[in-house]
């Protein structure tokens, strides 16, 4: 590494400006005069040779399913495991079996199961909570639904952490695998939730067990990745002294590294929980049961009562599986107790333990507590008031509403449209490579080649076009409130405590349920997939930005007050430019997270890829399509990711 | 103090980082500077070519200024970190030869290690800390309990067993630190700048308790410091290092009155002579017909430890080695000594 000193990098910055405003204006030229020429455009309704070469692999692989050596044992294998542990689950708890017609476990015990619990796991407060809200999945109607949400939750969850914990243990000790293992979690994590969808189907077929797969893919990772920073951040004052007493390793792990890793540990699991209910949830599209299909079903309904209801049970499950796990790592601090506060802890835990088994033990057995009293009323209640107010919303306010989507679609969308996907696609695909060279370098210019090639090769080129435009959009707003409001709360440590909070609880709500207030608001358009997109990244884009802000030295903010700077002064001169790296962080997360809602966005009339990706799944002709504009959201979001990260890097916080 | 059989004996023993360490020594290269070298080749010579022997019993300080080498070098003895090339024995055991499964059972039972920020886990109680090396070595509950309950009480932590570390203070934290490095009753003892982290008043309580332990328990300790009056007050003998490298090893008084070169004198410049010096070095023979006091002192007396007893002596005090009058002090001898050596 080179350490250039300023006055160079300054040189070479002014220079790559020119560079950018030239490409732009090049750009804006070339547009205007080759406009609707090779934009690549597909017609929704034709499949390209690659498209049906994919149908061609998936008919291959229906037709060899019970031929196939690898295809019978190893994936009917793995299929058949997982559909028995997700069809136990569902007996257990949502589902009739055998001759009975009601779960093993009435709702009576569930409820009583899920407070004993996060009573023994964390308090008595959150135990309480944990009571309201599970009895108010059943007063809305959808407990059976719940359940089967929550039993596929609970089957991946077992299954993320009897991977991810081991794997991630041995990421810890093993720095060699660590790196090994890397650029693949990277990757999962850059890549929208949405296009694991396709390839798995393609092999576990759609149902439980695809949604239990796709499940794991997206929920290993959180834990896997925290176990191993827990392991590796265990102090080398711990470590040392462990070793200089002579440890085995085995001794090291056990007796040190694990029990001083397991709170983080414990954080790790919470990511994992949350990001399995997310895509639990999402998984509803290929058909996996439980509140995510009521959410799909109302949404493609255009029902904004009834998704609301269901979306809310989602929130609430949300809320009672976060606020557990949450007050769980916390008690893991706590030191042993008293042998008397010990003793009464331990006679409560038995009370509990009986009243529960009790419980259990009714609901089976008696019809009140096995199947939830009562027709969902409230629930029911809820989602007229809830239409209703939408519809009075839309109808009075429709020319809001419509005036803001219009001002959105002819400011912004349509321009950037019109600009990107009715371009010639070269003139685009140059544009792109020249942008990628100047501010990554070389490698980051061969990567975005690549991709666009990748991206041409999909036949979807138009299409990821009209995406992109959108991830624009909701980028750029994303962004400006990320910094506005990160300034804010970086500067206003009040407004952090009470803000921060709310995005915390913003960041572990499932991707879905974002979309339900809006298409109540703004109807089926690219703008409530914008504004939805938006909502969805702007708290980890907020966060960062702010986290940037507040990052800045204290001596340099005590200079800036010395020179007699105003708070605007201070702001622009001194806290943003300090916080650059900050700032072009967030906008590397931003966009990503961004993308992610784009495309689920598809839903609810966003259009481009996420629409393709969803039509895959409900039409067997498009799958093949559907398949290819998954790979083209991967290649968008390898390159968005790479060049915004090359932004971020060549940034650094100047210092001295 | 080296007698015929040191407990340890280290010799050319050298640690050197970087991608390529064994092209610097025994080559020309090995003569240059730190930063010379790493200039040259990338790599760092953390401890150059070091040599001493520990008697037993003795307490052998290892003095120098943040980057001197001197916690490489003693977690090269630990083998924490491996030496790049030397030797180490303890005793007759060649302890950089022994296998990794040798290694843990020296480290269990042979020696043991005091750190500068305690080292405790913090998951455990005070008397789980103590009683660890014990644990993994297969030792029941109730006899490791046992023995850690006897070490706390020698460092005197009674009534602590049962508190987390967290929840003492950092010379109790410490008091634990030592109470585990004794509970395996150890032959030897290093302690990396045990008392660095600790305020000035507790610091003098703790370097008492090493003393008293060391006079109790008579361990052979190796003891790393940056502070000169810690080493003078708890060494029998010193070595100052400085880039790796020992400058020179000797008795306090041989430090502060003999300083090897200019780096050593500095060092030592600060530092009350009387402190370190022993009237041995200052007494004269009496004149004939010369009145003595009846009291005795031991010639490795320091001036000022004996200072008051002197003023308080109308005659002259006789310096007696076994039951040998060697020599006497005097008014005059204490006045010069002192005069002639604070600046």
């Amino acid at each position: 590494m080179t350490l250039t000193t300023s006055a160079p990098s300054e040189v070479k910055k002014s220079s790559k400006n020119k560079y950018i405003a030239a490409l732009v204006a090049g750009f804006l030229v070339c547009a205007t005069f080759l406009h609707g020429r090779a934009t690549l455009f597909l017609d929704p309704s034709t499949n390209t040779s690659f498209h049906s070469w994919l149908n061609s692999i998936s008919d291959w692989i229906t037709f060899h399913r019970t031929s196939n050596p690898f295809l019978q044992i190893v994936v009917e294998g793995i299929r058949s495991f997982i559909n028995g542990l997700v069809t136990f689950t569902q007996n257990l708890i949502s589902q009739g079996s055998g001759n009975r017609s009601t779960p093993i476990i009435g709702w009576l015990g569930v409820v009583a199961i899920v407070v004993f619990v996060t009573f023994v796991i964390s308090n008595k407060k959150i135990a309480l909570l944990a009571a309201a809200g599970m009895t108010s999945l059943g007063l809305l109607g959808y407990w059976t639904e719940s359940m089967q949400t929550l039993a596929l939750t609970l089957g991946a969850v077992v299954l993320s952490l009897l991977i991810g914990i081991p794997v991630g243990v041995l990421a810890g000790i093993f720095p060699r695998f660590e790196k090994l293992l890397m650029p693949l979690l990277d990757f999962s994590q850059i890549m929208p939730t949405f296009v694991y969808l396709s390839p798995v189907t393609l092999f576990f077929l759609i149902g439980p067990a695809s949604a239990t797969i796709v499940t794991l893919i997206y929920a290993i990772p959180p834990v896997l990745r925290i176990t191993s920073i827990a392991l590796r951040e265990v102090s080398t004052a711990s470590v040392e002294a462990g070793i200089s007493m002579g440890s085995t390793k085995w001794q090291m792990l056990r007796k040190i590294q694990v029990p001083l890793a397991k709170r983080t540990i414990v954080v790790g699991i919470n990511q994992t929980i949350m990001a399995a209910l997310s895509m639990v949830t999402i998984a509803a599209l290929i058909n996996a049961p439980g509140l995510g299909q009521v959410v799909l079903s109302s949404l493609q309904q255009l029902d904004v009562g009834r998704s609301f209801v269901a979306g809310l049970g989602i929130v609430i499950l949300a809320i009672v599986l976060d606020r557990s796990t949450t007050a769980a790592a916390a008690k893991v601090e706590e030191k042993e107790p008293t042998e008397q506060s010990k003793r009464i802890r331990r006679i409560t835990v038995g009370i509990s333990a009986a009243i529960t088994a009790a419980a259990v033990a009714i609901s089976h057995s008696v019809t009140w507590a096995a199947t939830f009293p009562g027709t969902g009323v409230i629930g029911q209640h809820l989602s007229n008031g809830v239409s209703s107010a939408s519809a009075w919303l839309q109808d009075h306010f429709s020319n809001v509403t419509n005036a803001m989507t219009n001002i959105v679609s002819y400011l912004f969308i349509n321009p950037l449209q019109w600009l990107l996907a009715e371009t010639p696609w070269y003139i685009v695909g140059f544009a792109w490579i020249a942008l990628a060279a100047i501010i990554g370098g070389r490698r980051v210019a061969v990567i975005s080649a690549i991709c666009i090639a990748g991206i041409i090769g999909t036949g979807l080129w138009s299409d990821t076009m009209v995406t992109l435009a959108s991830t624009f959009v909701a980028a750029f707003i994303t962004v400006i409130l990320g910094i506005v409001m990160g300034v804010w709360i970086g500067r206003n440590k009040r407004a952090d405590s009470i803000i921060r909070p709310i995005l915390d609880a913003g960041q572990v709500l499932p991707a879905f349920v974002y979309l339900v207030p809006f298409l109540g608001l703004f109807n089926a358009s690219r703008f409530t997939a914008i504004l939805a997109a938006v909502v969805y990244a702007a708290p980890a884009a907020i966060k960062l930005a702010a986290d940037g802000i507040r990052g800045v030295p204290a001596g340099m903010i005590e200079a800036g007050i010395a020179a007699g700077s105003t708070p605007w002064q201070m702001i622009i001169k001194v806290q943003l430019p300090a916080a650059r790296r900050g700032i072009a962080l967030a906008t590397n997360q931003g966009l990503i997270y961004v993308l992610a809602m784009i495309v689920v966005g598809g839903l609810v009339g966003g259009g481009g890829l996420g629409y393709l990706v969803v039509d895959g799944f409900s039409q067997e002709t498009y799958f093949g399509k559907g398949l290819a504009a998954g790979l083209a959201i991967v290649l968008l979001g390898v390159m968005l990711d790479r060049i915004s990260q090359a932004v971020a890097k060549k940034n650094p916080l100047q210092q001295g | 103090m080296t007698s015929a059989s040191p407990m340890i004996s280290v010799k050319n023993l050298w640690k050197v980082f970087g991608s390529n360490p064994d092209q610097v020594i025994g080559t020309e290269l090995a003569s240059l500077t730190r930063s010379e070298l790493r200039a040259k080749t990338g790599n760092t010579v953390a401890v150059r070519d070091v040599s001493f022997d520990v008697a037993p019993g003795e307490v052998f300080v290892v003095m120098g200024l943040s980057g001197s080498g001197k916690s490489t070098l003693v977690r090269c003895m630990t083998r924490l970190i491996e030496p790049t090339a030397g030797e180490l024995h303890f005793g007759n055991e060649d302890v950089l030869s022994v296998d990794a499964k040798r290694l843990r059972e020296l480290r269990r039972t042979k020696f043991s290690m005091v750190f500068q920020h305690f080292g405790l886990l913090p998951h455990r109680k005070v008397i789980d800390n103590i009683a660890y090396s014990l644990e993994i070595n297969g030792v029941e509950k109730d006899a490791r309990h046992a023995r850690a309950n006897e070490v706390i009480e020698l460092v005197g932590l009674q009534g602590y067993g049962h508190a987390y570390p967290d929840q003492l203070s950092g010379g109790m934290q410490q008091r634990v630190g030592l109470a585990r490095a004794l509970a395996v009753d150890p032959e030897i003892m290093f302690l990396d700048e045990p008392f660095s982290a600790l305020d000035p008043l507790i610091r003098r309580d703790m370097q008492a308790e090493v003393i008293r332990l060391h006079h109790e328990l008579g361990k052979t300790m190796v003891f790393i410091t940056h502070d000169l009056a810690e080493a003078v007050k708890l060494g029998d003998r010193i070595a100052i290092m400085r880039d790796g490298a020992i400058v020179q090893i000797g008795t306090p008084e041989d430090l502060v009155m003999n300083p090897a070169n200019e780096y050593v004198a500095n060092f030592v410049k600060e530092h009350p002579k009387s402190h370190v010096l022993t009237i041995r070095s200052i007494m004269r023979t009496p004149g004939t017909g010369e009145e003595l006091s009846e009291i005795a002192l031991a010639p490795q007396t320091t001036v000022k430890d004996a200072a008051r007893s002197v003023v308080g002596s109308t005659r002259p005090l006789r310096v007696v080695e076994n039951g040998q009058v060697i020599g006497i002090v005097g008014h005059d001898e204490i006045l010069r000594a002192i005069a002639g050596t604070e600046d």
